[in-house]
């Protein structure tokens, strides 16, 4: 382990942090615009007091993310700023509509009906958002990224706008609505509302799994590359195991309404699966030209920036820590709403 | 419009929108910890419904200002890929911190906010201490990136490269640690005197009542110690720039002609055709007095320097007059207001004072916002000070114009709606009950 490695093993980590807490914002933000039946008020209710207390730290892990790769990786943030520009600028435009509308809608005082277009507002953002998170993903994994004098060889749009990008957009959405929804089971109180929950949670997880395939499908196509990282044993094969093993236990929970082991184990899926992705990406930051060596700042600054994350670290865990465990764990005990009111 | 005007108006634009909110959540959770704290030592209840109103106040600017700073964290490699390509290992060590400081500040504002029933009120209070000082602390290291660009330090330059980086030296550039000062005081100042200027206005509005009144009290004795302070590190400033940017002080000051006992101007229009400044009131050897405490001092003008290389001028002069301006009123303000509180006059009878603060209420934000004009105008046509120019620095992306046009847009209405929400939620007129009896805390 180099220091190179070991910053990207940190970028790698706060990513997976940042599917399994922000992920499951954005997957609830899209169970928000299919609130349906019956019960489609508790179900918005249930959702806004999952999300309320903790979206915003949730969403710091992307800026972390952002910091940490043009402080170790400043060739490859600048190649993935200038040659996917456009979907980084629909993610930016993403995350102003959903972070303000959603600030909006919970301190919106006047009629109900600017209200729930708010609500709307909010909902759509946060399904468009994780798809241009997923084409970033999709497009840097391709081998379609390369600048010829500050500009991509392949054009302003189809460097990302092909069926490989798309389709890990379509995954990222799927599974972050499928986490969501596993979450969501054990945060209802309601017997019933659990049981909308675990339904969306199978339909979502299942969507997942077609559009797994899907992608697999087309980068045989048009990620020759990735596909090959994908096959290499025994590492990546060890992870994609682990991950099939996670999803098989994820559906059984849900299917015997055992929600906690449900949680835990989709969340061990989504995890192993954007691990499966960077061990699959492996050497590469930016294919096909940028590998994590080339693209590495000085060592002595990755050591220092290293050291600045272990002393961040220090400090974020144990207050992440009782963040969750004030507002998570003891959900059940806790009948009375807040009263900032 | 082409790209690195667009680029720029973009930039300039995202950060005079993103500072007004950060600046108010920076300075917001500093008076709702003493309001709560004052709340815990008095069990007054309207210090407890000021508390929870300013923290009403924080979430909704945090969260406009957590968002605006994800803009910005993109914008710098969407908009300056080059910059960022070769400084972002130097100004690394700084935005690393500030996202972490950032993670602290958005966890205990979340315990603070939705916690007031389910933590003990030892750690509710302990949390707001948090927010506030994690906020003071993504501040500093913000506008440390800032005072790098104007004295980059803590590298070598071998053949049109860094080279010899040392994160923490460039960190602590010469200018970084003045500016992080001068900034976090303008914080203060400007969201402590905006909020004693809406509650006079309130206060007169709706009658004396002791929830404006304490809120009064609290933010004109944030924002008063705040600026008086302020004279003293923009003096530290100021010799800064004297010291390592000669060329910078040259156009705050309108200096066009390298001079011993060079005049301190008071407000004046350069006019860099006749390399003059015009109609301003003179104090003789002022400037030379004040940039290095020596009446004689040689003051390099902008003569030292080719035409092209200097700043808009005009504009940067300007800026700093109704900067320092807006400052010396201020200070007036708070000098007026410390007498009033040792008299212990009582608000409701000095109907002149509260409409005096209304009056001044806005000069704060008005001398941010025109004292960030001056740093970043004034550093220009160079991202990093004599290192780089902006023009070399911005992206290739083409319709950058485009996407300046579509924020613009966007950041009116939020900004349109977050005045609403605001007057909505933390300045509402609260019930007799909310502020006399038990209600605030059911």
């Amino acid at each position: 382990m180099n220091p190179p490695m070991i910053l990207a093993g940190i970028i790698i980590a706060a990513v997976i942090w940042y599917c399994l807490l922000a992920g499951a914002d954005f997957g609830a933000g899209f169970w928000d615009l299919f609130c349906s039946g019956p019960r489609a008020d508790k179900q918005r209710e249930l959702i806004a007091s999952a999300i309320e207390p903790v979206w915003e730290t949730n969403h710091v892990w992307l800026i972390l993310v952002v910091v940490l790769l043009f402080v170790g990786f400043p060739s490859a943030f600048s190649t993935i700023c200038i040659g996917l520009a456009v979907p980084l600028f629909l993610i930016l435009l993403g995350i102003i509509l959903r972070g303000s509308s959603y600030v909006f809608r919970a301190y919106f005082t006047g009629n109900i009906q600017t209200q729930l277009y708010w609500g709307k507002l909010f909902s759509i953002a946060s399904c468009a958002t994780p798809l241009f998170l997923g084409i970033v993903i999709g497009a840097i994994s391709s081998d379609t990224l390369v600048l010829t004098d500050g500009v991509p060889n392949r054009g302003w749009l189809s460097t990302w706008f092909h069926p490989f990008p798309v389709l890990v957009g379509a995954l990222s959405l799927s599974l972050f609505a499928y986490l969501s929804a596993c979450y969501l089971t054990l945060e209802a109180e309601e017997p019933q509302l659990q049981e909308d929950f675990r339904r969306r949670a199978l339909f979502a997880g299942f969507v997942s799994l077609l559009a797994a395939f899907a992608t697999y499908a087309a980068a045989g196509v048009f990620a020759q590359e990735i596909l090959n990282g994908l096959s290499r044993a025994p590492d990546v094969w060890l992870v994609e195991l682990f991950a099939a093993i996670a999803s098989l236990v994820a559906f059984q929970g849900l299917w015997v309404r055992s929600y906690r082991r449900a949680r835990i184990a989709a969340a061990a899926q989504v995890g192993l699966i954007v691990l499966g992705w960077g061990v699959a990406q492996f050497p590469y930051l930016v294919r096909p030209r940028l590998t994590i060596a080339m693209a590495a700042a000085p060592v002595n600054v990755l050591v220092d920036v290293e050291i600045a994350c272990a002393i961040g670290g220090i400090v974020l865990f144990p207050s992440l820590y009782l963040l969750f465990s004030i507002f998570k764990a003891h959900r059940r005990s806790v009948v009375s709403k807040d009263a900032v009111a | 419009m082409v790209t690195l005007l667009a680029a720029r108006s973009q930039m300039g634009m995202s950060l005079a929108f993103h500072i007004i909110f950060a600046v108010i959540g920076v300075s917001l959770p500093l008076m709702m910890t003493i309001a709560e704290w004052r709340w815990r030592r008095t069990s007054d209840p309207a210090y407890l419904l000021l508390a929870k109103r300013w923290a009403k106040g924080t979430t909704i600017l945090f969260g406009i200002g957590a968002i605006s700073g994800t803009v910005l964290s993109f914008e710098l490699g969407l908009l300056w890929p080059r910059f960022m390509q070769y400084a972002g290992p130097v100004i690394g060590m700084p935005f690393s911190l500030e996202g972490f400081a950032f993670f602290t500040e958005a966890i205990f504002l979340g315990i603070y906010l939705y916690g007031w029933n389910r933590v003990p009120g030892w750690l509710h209070l302990f949390a707001g201490v948090i927010v506030s000082l994690s906020g003071l602390l993504s501040a500093i290291f913000v506008t440390l990136v800032n005072g790098w660009m104007n004295t980059p330090t803590g590298f070598r330059i071998v053949n049109g490269q860094f080279a010899d980086i040392h994160p923490l030296a460039a960190m602590l550039n010469p200018a970084g640690i003045p500016e992080a000062i001068h900034m976090v005081l303008a914080a203060y100042t400007a969201a402590g005197f905006a909020t004693a200027g809406i509650h006079s206005w309130l206060f007169l509005r709706r009658g004396r009542n002791r929830f404006d009144e304490l809120a009064i009290g609290i933010a004109l004795a944030v924002g008063g110690c705040a600026v008086l302070a302020q004279s003293i590190s923009g003096d530290a400033l100021a010799r800064m720039v004297a010291h390592y940017q000669p060329m910078k002080l040259a156009s705050l000051e309108g200096q066009f002609r390298t001079e011993t006992g060079a005049p301190l101007r008071i407000g004046g229009l350069p006019l860099p055709e006749q390399r003059v400044t015009k109609y301003a009131i003179e104090i003789p050897d002022g400037l030379s007095l004040l940039a290095f405490h020596n009446p004689h001092a040689r003051i390099l003008g902008l003569d030292q320097e080719s035409e092209t290389d200097w700043p808009n001028v005009r504009m940067v002069h300007i800026c700093f007059q109704i900067m320092v301006g807006c400052g010396s009123l201020l200070s007036l303000f708070a000098l007026l207001s410390a007498w009033f509180a040792w008299r212990k006059r009582p608000l409701s009878r000095q109907l002149t004072f509260l409409k005096t603060a209304v009056l001044v209420s806005p000069l704060g934000f008005i001398a941010l916002e025109a004292g960030w004009m001056v740093t970043e105008l004034g550093r220009q046509p160079w991202v990093i000070y004599h290192l780089m120019r902006t023009k070399d620095a911005v992206t290739t992306t083409p319709n950058i114009a485009v996407t300046f046009l579509g924020m613009t847009l966007i950041y009116c209405v939020l900004g349109v709606i977050v005045v609403w929400l605001l007057s909505k939620h933390v300045i509402a007129q609260p019930d007799r009950q909310q502020v006399e009896g038990s209600g605030v805390l059911a």
